[in-house]
């Protein structure tokens, strides 16, 4: 019991006092998830809006597919690249393994699915009766496109958040990519486990509150953005507001 | 100005539209009846090409916009469509109303001339600038109504536009239909289950039934020349009544129903089967008692009244005079004859509200 409270007392004092060590892991963490972040999310933006709006064969088998790989196992996807990016692997020559490189490319490609599927979801969530209107007013399909990505921004938006979150409180790939080195792989989820188990309490205590204090900032984003979600889709329906 | 061939739609395996084939013409407020579920939005879509018919086509100004290499869009530019359900986006109302004119790289200047000009059509100008989800339904109808009519359509398609208004509300929004098209000579197709509003509105009906265009013709024509039983309930006729012609006196027939003659015009012959359709609200009641007042109504049947069913601010009166008749009476009226249930009364019918069909049934 006293273990826990000195371990929780200077896991404080190492947050408020910047400890070195630990604002540079964080900082690598949030960098690493971020460019993960905003790679997923430049391929799943337009290849939700392809699934969603082009018709073609097996497109009921690519959403069931998608939503599978929502919870692909953050392992599975760190042994895949591992494969990959190792000196023999397919992609061994750009020398990406135990790098902060690897390490996004792996996170990427653990969150696509995710962001992927839910703007889909987001995109059909836009009410028919605004696209047929955007059409019948005369728009092109492009200028169709925009404006129902545009009337479904903020779903896109918290699509991208959730992606952020599971990126950056994953462990697999960070450890099977990463490789834990410190000072150039180290995140804030490696960092928990390995601190763990040679018994540095305060250390891992530290990095879990700043784990969770990201996780907060992320759930008052999505509140923020829901709510505004909300309030947007009462006002697509059209119906007389009281 | 559009023709329809042969269209068909079918959707999994259930065939919303049926073999349409129907002509509108150029200035004319063409009004598609029937009822829920019928087919009547499937075939405005499919008449703005927002979807595509599985069989037929459909000819607009001479261009078939079902041939393959046709601009589909160019042809949709030339309409524009009023939903049943009001999408306004979260935008001013100007912002709204200017959409249209967005998606064709309308200048500024141009567009903010022709918001002004929809908007003073509508009478919403004192709201240019208020969000337009902040409106009532009827503003957000007359919104969309000012977005449809900015980039200056030949066709306007409105689909139930008054479904889900309230009284005032609707007959804003019918004036302002007879109004375009009187006055900016714009045709207009649209579809209602409201017979009255189709009886007002139109130039001609086309009723709708389970997909198929079961008859078209003048607001006269499908209300009092109904081509079939379906269609005369559909109308708000009841069941016809069924009789055979006692004699006939140069078109002035009496007609044998049950233990009652009634009076109608019609060609047909004694001893013919024939139908008898009368329009509730043709039928007037008056108190059995009363013998001094002179009508020149023909038809004056005693009877007991065996049913009254409130029908909005109407009741339905069914009188049992050998053969049911139905009347529609204000409450008003009803509360000052002071109707009751088994009540004496005289069922008023004039010989001309009558419609004879021969029973070939």
């Amino acid at each position: 019991m006293s273990e826990i409270v000195s371990g929780l007392l200077q896991a404080i004092n190492l947050i408020i006092t910047f400890d070195p060590e630990v604002m540079q892991i964080a900082a690598l963490s949030i960098m690493i998830s971020l460019a993960a972040t905003v790679i997923a999310a430049s391929i799943s933006i337009p290849l939700g809006g392809i699934i969603h709006f082009y018709e073609f064969r097996g497109k009921r088998a690519v959403i069931i597919l998608i939503q599978t790989l929502y919870s692909i196992p953050t392992v599975v996807v760190g042994l895949l690249l591992y494969l990959m990016l190792s000196r023999s692997g397919p992609l061994g020559y750009f020398g990406l393994l135990f790098t902060p490189g690897g390490m996004i490319i792996g996170q990427a490609v653990l969150i696509i699915p995710i962001i992927t599927g839910l703007v889909i979801a987001a995109l059909g969530g836009v009410d028919r009766n605004i696209s047929d209107t955007i059409i019948s007013l005369g728009a092109t399909g492009f200028q169709t496109i925009l404006e129902v990505v545009r009337e479904a921004r903020l779903a896109i938006l918290s699509a991208v958040v959730l992606g952020f979150g599971r990126a950056i409180s994953e462990v697999g790939v960070a450890m099977m990519i990463g490789g834990n080195i410190r000072g150039e792989t180290r995140v804030l989820t490696t960092a928990i486990a390995l601190q763990t188990g040679i018994g540095d309490f305060p250390f891992s205590i530290a990095l879990g509150i700043i784990l969770l204090l990201i996780a907060l900032v992320i759930v008052v984003i999505m509140n923020i953005l829901i709510s505004g979600l909300s309030a947007e889709s009462q006002q697509a329906l059209g119906g007389p507001r009281i | 100005m559009i023709r329809i061939e042969g269209l068909s739609r079918v959707s999994g395996s259930k065939t919303i539209l049926d073999s349409i084939k129907l002509e509108i013409n150029r200035g004319e407020i063409f009004t598609f009846i029937g009822p829920s579920g019928s087919g009547k939005t499937t075939l405005l879509r499919l008449i703005d090409l927002l979807d595509t018919p599985t069989t037929g086509a459909i000819i607009f100004d001479n261009t078939d916009t079902t041939a393959p290499d046709t601009d589909r869009l160019a042809i949709r530019r030339r309409m524009s469509m009023v939903f049943q359900k009001p999408a306004v986006l979260n935008i001013t109302v100007a912002g709204n109303v200017a959409f249209g004119l967005k998606f064709r790289g309308i200048e500024k200047s141009e567009t903010d001339s022709r918001v002004h000009e929809a908007l003073e059509i509508v009478g919403l100008l004192h709201l240019a600038d208020r969000k337009a989800v902040t409106l009532s339904g009827g503003e957000m109808q007359r919104v969309a109504i000012a977005r449809a009519l900015v980039t200056r359509p030949e066709v306007l398609l409105l689909d139930e536009p008054t479904a889900n208004l309230d009284p005032v509300s609707s007959e804003i929004i019918e004036n302002l239909i007879i109004r375009i098209n009187k006055e900016m000579h714009t045709t207009i197709v649209l579809s209602t289950h409201d017979m009255i509003q189709g009886q007002r509105l139109a130039d001609r009906i086309g009723v709708i039934m389970a997909g198929k265009i079961v008859q078209v013709g003048s607001p006269n024509d499908i209300f009092y020349q109904p081509f079939s039983k379906d269609i005369a309930r559909l109308v708000g006729i009841d069941a016809p009544l069924k009789g055979i012609v006692k004699s006939n006196d140069r078109g002035h027939a009496e007609i044998v129903i049950g233990n009652s003659i009634f009076e109608a015009i019609t060609s047909a012959p004694a001893e013919q089967r024939v139908l008898l359709y009368i329009r509730p609200e043709e039928i007037a009641i008056r108190l059995s008692d009363s013998t001094t007042e002179k009508t020149s109504a023909r038809n004056q049947l005693l009877g007991t009244i065996t049913r009254m069913v409130q029908f909005g601010p109407f009741i339905r009166v069914t009188v049992d005079c050998g053969a049911p008749l139905t009347a529609l009476i204000t409450r008003k009226s009803c509360e000052e004859l002071g109707l009751s249930m088994g009540m004496k009364v005289k069922a008023i019918v004039k010989a001309t509200a009558i419609h004879v069909t021969p029973d070939s049934g």
